[in-house]
């Protein structure tokens, strides 16, 4: 989906983005994960060409991006940024038919998919889309900023730290939301952000970033079993690492498929972090699973955890 | 229940307290007061030239117009000391308007009821007490409606019903026998004539400041650069004395027709009204292009950025959210710049540019204080009027705004 070639960004004489290549494939969730200054961000507004590259090239689905007018370009690509950036002015309906309108949209089909948007992201339509940015919590104006991103239905999204002004709660359930969305709509998506635990939440592919260039590309898994160097070892952790294994594991790769046991199930997507907690606090060493319609797929144990 | 008081708890039988809930409600109740003792409501003078002899208000004005200003000073009085709720907001800014509307009825009458008890050729002019009182209740009705909260329809139905009833009383001829009546009547088409080239000054100078200030504040927002010279330049302007301006443009206004004389024709001289524009123009140039440009420079950048980001293209950026979110500054600027060009063009009469100055340097001239105020009534009328509408203008713009 996106191919970025030997990209270098220049400002002033400090190189930020330096030869930096990368591959992300289409329907992937691709993590930059960085501390700041490491050129994630930058990388990202060169995607979409807020930020021009100083060399290399980037493709979009095999079309060199500097041959297609920028405006008709980022049309194209859903973006949402940290500061939300939703237009303050506008009600939540106009806000998220941003893109649909420039692209000229008949009315009635802006309608529709407005209200389709605000279902998705779990918004009342009949409540929530007459209203403005102000009258909204910081959760549900980034839930207006991710369905706005979504709003022309693009292929490609691109994610700027989107969750990082929203308290902790607020930030798991978008990241669950988002997590949902990535499943049902197999969008691509590039996703910025300094927070390990939430690159471990939701990517499918993590690029660990550093002085601009890339210092290992892989699963989360990947990351954490095997990094690269002492900088990326540093970088995820090394304390509580075993923790986050646990995280980015799931319960469907551990458990005994038709056996049984006794109490409330866990979902076969649960991490293996949340069965160990809830083995924890209901002390037990055997937990049920259940698929995600409800129905009892078998069980797992303490011992499954540390295998 | 234990009746026994203990040792401590010696609190007298009975106790009656009183809370003060609007203490700017009492100071002017007070000051209302003060001056209707202290002063003359009207002054009685047998020429134009020689100050009145103060009359007090209870001894000029009807006995129920009286009895009504003092029930109704007393009930502000009191309202002073009751806990404030929306409901006694509103009844407080209906008396401080019955008031307002009373005070200026007690003024006609008093005017009438000494010239036909007098002599023919007395007048009666508005004592300090007078303006005192007016003022009064027109604050006390402006801190009700603040305190009500009031919306921009309040407000313009609060100051349409006073405007009604001040028509009411007019139209009535209650003010007939009122020197300042009496100015009027002897240059009723020169007043209209005045307030309408008033009127066409302003205008006309407030739409130049506009159509060259918008673009020049856009220029300054777009590039800082131009900031730091424009801005020198029309501070310099700002504090140049009004009049001393007016003068400075003769001599290069007069350099110019010379050499051109066709601008002649179309009614640039010198003096007159092209100066007076000229002036007025350069002079509401530094509001409008520093709101504008603070306005522009004040819109969030991550809502610019998201815009780039959706695709939008610069010209859609500007129309779409740029200036719409800058637009309660930028009325902001051309509300102070109105204001401020009534004002100084009354003095523009001075070059001859005509308006309500004219009656007001006449008056200066010939010691007539109601000639005077025959000028600068209206004026400040006008400057009252423009505000308002301008406020209520930028409030809604900006409700919409709201963040």
């Amino acid at each position: 989906m996106i191919e970025i070639e030997e990209v270098t960004k220049f400002y002033g004489d400090r190189r930020v983005v330096d030869r930096l290549s990368l591959t992300v494939p289409a329907g992937d969730f691709c993590v930059l994960l960085g501390s700041s200054g490491c050129g994630k961000s930058t990388t990202l507004k060169m995607i979409n060409r807020l930020i021009s590259a100083d060399g290399g090239a980037i493709r979009i689905a095999g079309e060199d991006i500097t041959t297609v007018p920028a405006e008709a370009l980022r049309r194209r690509i859903g973006y949402a940024i940290q500061s939300i950036g939703l237009f303050p002015h506008w009600t939540v309906e106009d806000n998220i038919a941003t893109v649909p309108r420039l692209l000229k949209w008949p009315r009635g089909r802006r309608g529709d998919r407005v209200t389709e948007l605000l279902e998705m992201l779990r918004l009342r339509p009949d409540i929530y889309r007459a209203k403005y940015p102000h009258q909204l919590s910081g959760g549900e104006q980034q839930r207006v900023g991710v369905a706005r991103a979504l709003a022309a239905d693009p292929e490609l999204l691109l994610m700027d730290e989107p969750f990082g002004a929203v308290d902790p709660l607020t930030r798991d359930d978008l990241q669950a939301e988002l997590a949902r969305i990535h499943r049902a709509t197999k969008k691509t998506i590039v996703f910025v952000t300094h927070d390990i635990e939430e690159a471990l939440r939701l990517a499918t592919r993590i690029a660990v970033m550093q002085d601009g260039r890339i210092a290992q590309l892989g699963s989360a898994l990947d990351i954490l079993e095997h990094p690269a160097s002492d900088f990326v070892a540093d970088f995820v952790g090394r304390q509580g690492i075993g923790l986050k294994l646990l995280s980015v594991r799931r319960v469907r790769d551990r458990m005994r498929v038709g056996e049984t046991a006794e109490g409330d199930p866990l979902s076969v997507d649960a991490s293996l972090r949340d069965a160990l907690s809830a083995m924890t606090t209901r002390r037990t060493d055997r937990l049920p699973v259940c698929d995600a319609t409800g129905r009892a797929v078998g069980a797992i144990a303490l011992a499954d955890l540390v295998r | 229940m234990n009746l026994e008081p203990g040792p401590t708890d010696r609190r007298p039988a009975f106790s009656f307290s009183l809370d003060m809930h609007n203490r700017v409600l009492l100071v002017l109740v007070v000051v209302a007061l003060a001056a209707t003792v202290l002063s003359g409501f009207v002054g009685d003078a047998p020429n134009r030239l020689v100050s009145g002899r103060p009359i007090s208000l209870w001894s000029a004005a009807d006995a129920i117009t009286m009895a009504g200003i003092a029930s109704g000073g007393v009930a502000l009085l009191a309202a002073c000391f009751v806990r404030p709720s929306k409901p006694f907001h509103c009844l407080v800014a209906v008396l401080a308007a019955v008031l307002l509307l009373l005070v200026l009825a007690a003024a006609g009458q008093a005017a009438s009821n000494l010239t036909q008890s007098g002599r023919l050729a007395s007048r009666i002019s508005l004592g300090p007490a007078f303006w005192v009182l007016a003022t009064c209740a027109a604050l006390g009705l402006a801190d009700a409606l603040q305190r009500l909260d009031a919306g921009p329809i309040a407000q313009v139905f609060a100051a349409a019903s006073i405007a009604a009833g001040a028509i009411l009383l007019a139209v009535s001829g209650i003010f007939d026998a009122l020197s300042l009546s009496q100015e009027f009547a002897i240059r009723r088409q020169a007043f209209s004539d005045a307030i309408t080239r008033h009127m066409a000054l302003v205008g006309t100078s407030v739409a130049l400041a506009a159509a060259i200030g918008f673009p020049l504040g856009i220029a300054a927002a777009k590039r800082p650069g131009l900031q730091n010279p424009v801005f020198a330049v029309l501070n310099i302007l700002q504090t140049i004395p009004s009049i001393a301006f007016f003068g400075l443009l003769i001599w290069p206004l007069s350099a110019l027709v010379a050499r051109v004389p066709q601008l002649a024709q179309f009614g640039v001289g010198s003096i007159g009204v092209a100066p007076a524009i000229i002036a007025l123009v350069l002079y509401a140039l530094l509001p409008v292009v520093r709101n504008t440009s603070v306005g522009l420079t004040g819109v969030d950048n991550a809502v610019i950025e998201a815009g780039r980001g959706m695709g939008m293209n610069p010209g859609q950026i500007f129309r779409r959210i740029e200036l719409p979110l800058a637009l309660p500054v930028l009325l902001a600027g051309l509300r102070i710049v109105t204001v401020q060009a009534i004002g100084l063009a009354v003095v523009a009469a001075l070059i001859g540019a005509g308006g309500l100055g004219t009656f007001v340097f006449d008056g200066l001239g010939q010691y007539a204080v109601d000639l005077v105020l025959l000028g600068a009534l209206p004026a400040i009328f006008l400057a009252l009027v423009a505000d308002f509408i301008l406020q209520i203008l930028t409030t809604m713009v900006g409700r919409r705004l709201a963040r």
